[in-house]
């Protein structure tokens, strides 16, 4: 069971655990990105586009299900406007063991950095607002799957 | 040609828009040519299009490189290096 979704209100993630494990995978892997409240920022608001960031997450999901034999895969981004401590990305995996699983779900965030149409935008206490530029090390992250 | 193109995040805030229609030349027949044209174009293109080696691109939702060909495109999008996750 594959589940994509792009999401303007809060992911919960216990509930999408819940539904994800609904099957009783043998080994299930997650990764659970938030926002960080560093420097004072006070707002992280996430762009996308319409159509076609829900169809790269959807092209993403389907890569690693062809890749690995994998039971279930959940794939859900937050976008617009967030605080310090939501959660922005939830990737799960489940195999029947643990290296597909923790091998999709590192691959699902590794290329979801580089490949899917998101950009981050922060708001400071100060006033400040900055476009987030990608970090070092992503690309080069990225293309250890190629 | 008339081609619809959309910008995202300080692209669009530079170009003031999130996605017009702009009749293109003929010479423009290349992603690369199409950002060199839009920084020529105008004050905001000039602005947002200053550093192409920051520019992305994708053609009816698919990411390409500067060479991919415009013909037979319905919509290209323009947008800096992606930051999502």
């Amino acid at each position: 069971m594959i589940r994509v979704l792009i999401r303007s209100s809060a992911i919960d993630v216990a509930a999408e655990l819940d539904l994800h494990d609904a099957g009783g995978h043998g080994a299930s892997a997650s990764f659970v990105g938030r926002v960080r409240g560093d420097d004072d920022l006070t707002e992280l608001f996430l762009e996308h586009h319409p159509a076609m960031t829900e169809a790269g997450l959807g092209d993403l999901a389907h890569a690693a299900a062809d890749r690995w034999q994998l039971a279930a895969l959940t794939l859900i981004h937050r976008v617009g406007a967030m605080v310090p401590g939501e959660t922005i990305v939830l990737v799960l995996a489940s195999s029947a063991h643990r290296a597909e699983a923790l091998a999709a779900c590192e691959y699902l965030i590794d290329r979801l950095k580089t490949d899917v149409m998101l950009w981050k935008r922060e708001t400071f206490a100060d006033g400040r607002v900055q476009w987030v530029e990608p970090r070092e090390g992503d690309h080069g992250r990225s293309e250890r799957w190629d | 040609m008339a081609l619809n193109i959309a910008y995202f995040s300080w692209v669009r805030e530079r170009m003031g828009v999130g996605d017009e229609t702009l009749d293109i030349p003929k010479n423009v027949g290349d992603v690369g040519t199409l950002v060199a044209w839009l920084a020529a174009r105008d004050e905001r293109g000039a602005l947002a299009f200053a550093e192409p080696h920051r520019i992305r691109a994708a053609i009816d939702g698919v990411m390409i490189g500067p060479d991919a060909p415009l013909s037979g495109a319905r919509e290209v999008a323009l947008f800096p290096p992606v930051t999502g996750g």
